[in-house]
This record gives structure tokens, sequence and C-alpha cells, in this order.
């Protein structure tokens, strides 16, 4: 499954980096703690996560996750999106909590 | 220039997790007992208890820099040091706009009381003081610095709260006046592992809770005397001044 599916199917919001739109997707990760996801996220998954820090998508493009999904409706930083740009991360967002856009993830990956 | 011991991340009564013991007298006392000649007061997202400490400690020749460890939306923790009331005062404001209105359950998180210097109480927050300022890491660096007060990020070796295990690195842009440092935790050792660091004055602090916390370890300045320009200076390692820290 592609980025853009899951963007269509759990009716996400692209905030920026559709460059990588295309990307295949492996599986989720959920976590808030930077080097937490440093340590334990896998290339090509999807990280579902509230911060909205810029770090978020240096740390994204280290780990060469598929795209990052920002829970709560909470809008990333000016210089986060940038970044999503440069790097070509896709920057998603969705109004729900992250216990419930992980389970509907969970569903759509496993 | 003078050597002079400095504890810079003290908690006081105020703070929810901060021993009851920590009145002002106690920590003035404790301080000169232990040979300190700077503490700063760092409660949690409130500066409300470091005056009366500043005021006590000026008739007993320790110098007291009052200021916040301020929680960032990202829960980073983060030093910060004014030189006079009235920017502590501003700075006091912008914490009330920015702190959660999450009330404080004193049975679970403790009590948040600031006292007079015969350990009455004078006053009592409501909201929970350990939560997350609704400001990031670059509005509180850039609200301190606009108030010409210093950023430290604190304790950076800690597996919580510290700017390492919430955002993973050091964010590019964000001015820092000094890294602070756990009491026990190996420099050479932390150096290892974040090598940017050594770009960075250190300073290590007792972070203390309780009365017997305080100057557990300390930093040193090299200094002319006891103001805020010099901890300033120090902290720059300029014009002679200079901040030592043991290994």
């Amino acid at each position: 499954m592609k980025v853009n599916d899951i963007v269509e199917k759990l009716n996400l919001k692209v905030f920026s980096g559709k460059v990588g739109l295309d990307q295949e997707v492996t599986g989720g990760y959920t976590s808030d703690l930077l080097s937490d996801v440093m340590g334990n996220a896998d290339e090509g998954q999807l990280w579902v996560t509230l911060q909205t820090h810029r770090n978020v998508m240096a740390v994204a493009s280290l780990k060469e996750v598929a795209a990052v999904i920002i829970v709560k409706g909470l809008e990333p930083e000016e210089n986060t999106m940038s970044q999503s740009n440069d790097e070509g991360i896709p920057l998603l967002g969705t109004d729900l909590e992250t216990f419930e856009i992980s389970g509907k993830l969970y569903e759509l990956l496993k | 220039m003078n050597r002079y011991k400095a504890d810079l991340h003290i908690h006081s009564v105020l703070s929810p997790c901060g021993s009851l013991e920590m009145s002002p007298q106690v920590i003035v006392d404790t301080a000169r007992a232990k040979g300190l000649d700077v503490i700063a007061i760092t409660d949690h997202n409130s500066t409300r208890q470091c005056k009366v400490v500043a005021q006590l400690a000026r008739k007993k020749g320790l110098m007291v820099l009052c200021g916040a460890e301020v929680t960032t939306r990202e829960e980073v923790h983060c030093l910060t040091l004014f030189e006079n009331f009235e920017k502590l005062d501003a700075f006091q404001e912008y914490l009330d706009q920015h702190l959660p209105d999450v009330k404080n359950n004193p049975d679970v998180f403790g009590h948040q009381v600031w006292v007079n210097a015969e350990e009455e109480i004078l006053g009592e927050e409501e909201r929970l003081l350990i939560s997350g300022l609704k400001q990031s890491i670059e509005d509180v660096e850039a609200k301190v610095h606009e108030l010409n007060g210093l950023f430290i990020l604190a304790h950076v070796d800690k597996k919580r709260f510290s700017v390492y295990s919430q955002l993973g690195f050091l964010p590019f842009d964000l001015s820092i006046d000094a890294m602070g440092i756990s009491p026990l935790v190996q420099v050479d050792e932390l150096l290892k592992k974040h090598p940017e660091m050594k770009e960075y004055v250190l300073l290590r602090s007792s972070d203390a809770h309780m009365p017997d916390q305080i100057g557990q370890r300390y930093t040193e300045f090299l200094m002319e005397e006891l103001s805020f320009d010099e901890v300033k200076l120090a902290l720059r390692n300029e014009k002679g001044r200079k901040t030592e820290i043991g290994n």
C-alpha cells in the first residue's frame, strides 16, 4: 500500500512533501519521543506523533520513514513543513487522536 | 579573579516535587553551609518563590539568581534566569499566559505553595506546574533572550525531559547559553555520545529537591565579583572569566 492510498482511506490532510506520496508503506510506529523513534522506527513506516517541531522531519529523514501523521488537528510549524518538502517525506494530518488513528492504521496494514 | 561555587538548579517548596522542607530559610542556610556562593531557584514553570529566597540571601552574602525551570511544549526542561525582579515579573506574566489550565491534585503531585521568610504560606498555585507550556522550545528561548535572560538546557543527559530525549538532537537554530548536566554524569562519556556538546559550556548542578541535595555537585565560576553580568561572562568564558566543571 502506498502513502497516497492511506491518505485517501483515512481522509488525511497533506501539509507538505507531496513528492513522497508514492512511497510504499511497510508498517507503522507511534511515539512522541524523538529519541525513541530514532532507536526503534523502521524504514518505510508511517510515524504517528503529536510533535510538530522541525526535528520531527530530521528524524523522519534519518529513519527513512514513509510519512509522518500529526494527530489531533495540530498544525506543524512552518519550518517543519519546509523541511518535509526538502526531504520529500509527506507530512500528513488528522483530527483523530493518536489511539484512534493508530487503530485505523493497524487495521489497514496488519 | 575569584573562584565562586555555583549550584544553578534548585527547587523550592513551590515545585510539586520539591520537599516541603525547601523553604527560603532552609535553602539559604544549607547553601551557605555547603560553601556555595551562587545559587539559582528554578521551580517548575513558576518564579513565585525565588524573590523571598533572594532577599533573605542578600543578608548572608549569598547570590541568588531568579528564574524557573520551564517545560516547553515538547516537554524539554530548560533553565531560565533573569537579572532583576522587573525582568522576572515580565517572564512570570509570560508563564501565566501560556501554562495550560490543568488543575493540580496535591495528593498526587504534591503541594504548590510559596512562603515568606517565616515559612508562612503566601499563596498557592492552582494550576499544575509540571504541565508543558503552550510554547515551543524556540518560543521560550526567544522570550528569555528578549528579556536579556539566560537560557540553559536542563540535564541534557537524562532519558526524560531533556532536549535529546524529546527532540532526538539539538534543534538547529536554538541559541543556548549553557547545557546543564546531571550531578553524577560522566562528562567524557557524554561528550563521546554527543560530540557537538564540546561547543557549549557545560553547567553541572544538583537539581536539588531536598535540602541535603543542595550543592551535592556544583560548577565553579572564575569571575571578578558576584553579579549577573559576571555570571554571563563566565558562561561565555570571556574576558578572563571561566566556567569549570569537574569530570
